[in-house]
């Protein structure tokens, strides 16, 4: 019976991909190991061998077809004896044949998950308060969180030639989750720079550079790896302006993907919110928005201090409108009521606000409306904001990815206790990750991250609901 | 002029270096800006030791005494935008580099006019004028840090030169040779000065490290290392004056094994229960850095008096900032807050 040949995952967070090109015609023979097509993620090109042997049968897919699902049969392999009449067969619903692997080097080096794909589905809709920082009338780009964010270093790379970017894999690559992608190009090797694997080193050698004057931006594949430059981080880069009485700052952007991504595990899963936004002498951001990605990262790299960029993989993808001024910068420590709302405050930031959102647009079918404030930045913490919410709604619920003990959300929670207490109706609920290491299984996974659901459940629990 | 005193105790004394340089002879007017400078480290960091004992200096008090002629040296290789940075032994190399005693001894103190406003102590010191990075508290941080220095200099296309010094005890550190391998990748213009004084802490050399040989510590990325006799201030400039301009040509970085001692405890409260007295005393009198070149001045025809001048010079120099960093008033409370950001 002809073999199928299915869509293929590239990577753990794929769901979808384009099918570039096919290598391979109909009547065609096919080998084991044979590259038979080209698939495009919104983060690279890979190519797709045969796992079975045969003659082509049937392309089902045509190339050039954009959005095929994983797991789509793209084509039909007969096997020898087989021939065209017995493609029929295939139709039937066939028993899923193990789909064909990417025989492109791996995209996870140093085995971090790729990125979603480009089609992901767009970001909830999350503004319904208009952005104080754009002019009405602004003309507004759609652009996935990843272009946003190449955009700012782009953009500030030919604004002041003191910027430059290094990390792993950040130029002939085109970045390990395409961040990066054309920086090499425009820049050159000079200001777009692969490192080692060498996270302490490379950290130590960008707080340097930084204490001589230039404005490094520090790629990390992912937060989970800096915890190998913690040291440079806190001890150099954090506490070098205090300790030289003003004279030696650090101009300096720490940036990656921070948190959960998808079916990675306990080693590649952890939110650093709450540990970085500890230190005096750190600012800490970590934005939800494209927009925000794009105006934020601009302020972090113009700011003279040290700054932890917190990113999320599982936004790359994610489609937001951005607007189409010239410099838009984003101020930084200041948050953002996304919804307004009278009856409970949700605080959130980077993707949890994707629960809060969610949440929000549930509770309102319930008649309950929620305000939902995006933090964006951790340190320093907008608590005006936070607490002038507060006193409008008398009741408020955290949610975060990370986990709970000494969380920021533990933070928010000491913050209106201090400076809302009297106006608080019920105690301030914190929804978060579970108290575990990232379970792999991905039942498991998703209990351990926070929901939609808990946090309906959250706030119907401070509403008395 | 007399030949340096010889190593007769290599078990217990630093040895010749075994580096391809011979000491150039220097004139009569670098040897004695090197004795005045190790001079003044020497009369500076015995002042220190003295403040530390009558509870005017706190916290940890590293002391540089018996390896005065490294700094000094290495200083008189560089040139004005040169960068040095360092671990906490670092009150030598900033007086090295030029920076005013009395601002370094308040800063001991934790007096406002401290070069950190009191706000980084013995071991957190920086200076921007004089490009000296610091003073840094954790055991080989700054070789990274000045592989970065080296790194701007190269961003920037200038013939700069960045001097990472550290012990060896920090040459067991991942970091250095994360450094190493960047530095020679890149072809950063870096001088990795290694201060061997035999002990880090109180382990011994030959207990802590598989490959005493801390020349050598760069073969596997290909980086040029020699031994030098940091005991010679001659040896440690001719040295620092190959490595120097190793680097302006562009070749990478380079390694300088400095085989020296340290005369005091690893800091204040060392207990100096390593290494026998007799082991120090040695070295003292065998090889002290300021005998030679006191030595040396004298068989020139130099007089006793003539260098007994200069050592009331720089003991003056020690007394007044000692006096200033007593007198000047601790920090305004409000210093708390500032400096955090920018």
């Amino acid at each position: 019976m002809p073999i199928q040949v299915l869509m293929p995952a590239l990577s753990p967070t794929m769901e979808k991909g384009n099918l570039s090109k096919w290598l391979k015609k109909e009547g065609e023979s096919i080998k084991s190991g044979d590259v038979i097509a080209e698939i495009e993620t919104d983060k690279a090109t890979m190519e797709v061998e045969a796992t079975d042997e045969g003659t082509l049968g049937q392309i089902l897919i045509p190339e050039g077809t954009a959005d095929v699902a994983v797991n789509t049969p793209i084509a039909t392999i007969l096997a020898d004896g087989e021939n065209a009449s017995d493609l029929a067969k295939a139709s039937a619903p066939a028993k899923p044949e193990k789909a064909a692997e990417s025989a492109a080097p791996a995209a996870e080096a140093k085995s971090t998950p790729a990125p979603k794909d480009a089609s992901a589905p767009a970001a909830p809709k999350a503004a319904a308060e208009p952005d104080p920082e754009v002019p009405a009338g602004t003309e507004m780009v759609t652009m996935t969180i990843r272009e946003a964010l190449r955009d700012a270093m782009a953009e500030e790379m030919r604004r002041d030639p003191d910027v430059f970017i290094m990390g792993e894999e950040v130029a002939e690559y085109q970045g390990a989750y395409k961040v990066t992608q054309g920086l090499l190009q425009e820049f050159g090797a000079r200001r777009v720079i692969d490192t080692p694997i060498t996270e302490h080193g490379f950290a130590g050698v960008g707080v340097g550079a930084a204490m001589a004057g230039l404005k490094p931006i520090v790629e990390f594949m992912t937060f989970n790896f800096a915890m190998q430059a913690m040291d440079q981080i806190i001890n150099s880069a954090a506490k070098t302006l205090y300790m030289s009485g003003g004279q030696m700052g650090c101009s300096i952007v720490f940036r990656g993907p921070n948190g959960a991504a998808a079916r990675v595990a306990a080693q590649h899963s952890q939110d650093y919110s709450a540990w970085y936004s500890q230190i005096p002498g750190l600012k800490v951001i970590a934005p939800f928005s494209a927009a925000d990605y794009k105006g934020l990262l601009k302020a972090a790299i113009r700011d003279p201090n040290p700054v932890i960029f917190l990113e999320n993989e599982m936004l790359y993808g994610h489609s937001g409108e951005v607007p189409k001024l010239d410099d838009y910068v984003i101020p930084i420590g200041k948050a953002r009521v996304v919804r307004s709302g009278g009856h409970v405050t949700i605080v959130s930031w980077s993707n949890g606000m994707t629960y809060a959102l969610k949440a929000a647009d549930e509770l309102a079918k319930e008649g309950i409306e929620a305000e939902v404030i995006d933090l964006r930045t951790l340190r320093p913490m907008d608590t005006d904001t936070i607490v002038a919410s507060v006193k409008k709604t008398g009741r408020a619920v955290t949610v975060e990815e990370g986990w709970q003990q000494n969380g920021v959300g533990a933070e928010v929670a000491a913050r209106i206790l201090e400076h809302a207490f009297d106006y608080l109706d019920a105690p301030v609920a914190r929804v978060s990750g579970k108290d575990v290491p990232m379970p792999y299984a991905a039942n498991l996974e998703k209990l351990a991250l926070p929901s939609a659901a808990e946090v309906v459940e959250a706030a119907k629990a401070v509403c008395y609901r | 002029m007399a030949a340096p005193k010889k190593s007769v105790a290599p078990e217990t004394s630093p040895s010749k270096g075994n580096g391809s340089q011979s000491p150039l002879e220097f004139t009569r007017d670098q040897e004695l800006s090197a004795l005045r400078d190790m001079l003044l480290i020497r009369r500076f960091e015995e002042k220190a030791g003295q403040l530390y004992g009558m509870g005017a200096i706190g916290g940890f008090c590293h002391l540089y005494i018996g390896q005065e002629a490294i700094v000094v040296g290495m200083q008189m290789a560089l040139k004005t935008g040169d960068q040095v940075i360092t671990g906490y032994r670092d009150h030598g190399h900033m007086l090295a580099t030029g920076m005013d005693p009395r601002g370094v001894m308040a800063e001991l103190t934790g007096r406002r006019g401290g070069y950190s406003h009191g706000k980084g102590g013995s071991m957190h010191m920086f200076s921007k004028e004089k490009n000296f990075f610091g003073g840094h508290g954790i055991v080989a941080a700054q070789v990274p840090l000045g592989t970065g220095l080296a790194f701007a200099n190269r961003y920037r296309g200038n013939d700069f030169v960045s001097l990472a010094y550290f012990g060896d005890g920090a040459a067991n550190q991942g970091q250095v040779y994360e450094s190493f391998n960047m530095a020679e990748l890149w072809k950063l213009p870096v001088i990795y000065i290694i201060e061997n004084n035999r002990y880090a802490m109180g382990t011994s050399v030959t207990r802590s490290s598989a490959q005493t040989d801390f020349s050598k510590r760069g073969i596997s990325f290909n980086i040029p290392g020699e031994q030098v006799d940091g005991m010679d201030v001659r040896a440690v400039k001719a040295a620092g004056d190959k490595a120097v301009a190793w680097c302006r040509a562009g070749k990478g970085p380079y390694i300088l094994e400095m085989q020296t001692y340290r005369y005091r405890g690893h800091s204040m409260s060392d207990p100096a229960k390593y290494r026998t007295r007799e082991e120090v005393e040695k070295v003292r009198h065998d090889q002290d850095p300021i005998e030679q070149v006191r030595n040396r001045l004298l068989a020139a025809k130099m007089s006793e008096q003539d260098l007994k001048a200069i050592d009331a010079e720089v003991r003056e120099i020690v007394n007044a900032a000692a006096d200033f960093a007593q007198h000047d008033p601790e920090p305004e409370p409000s210093e708390l807050w500032t400096d955090v950001y920018r």
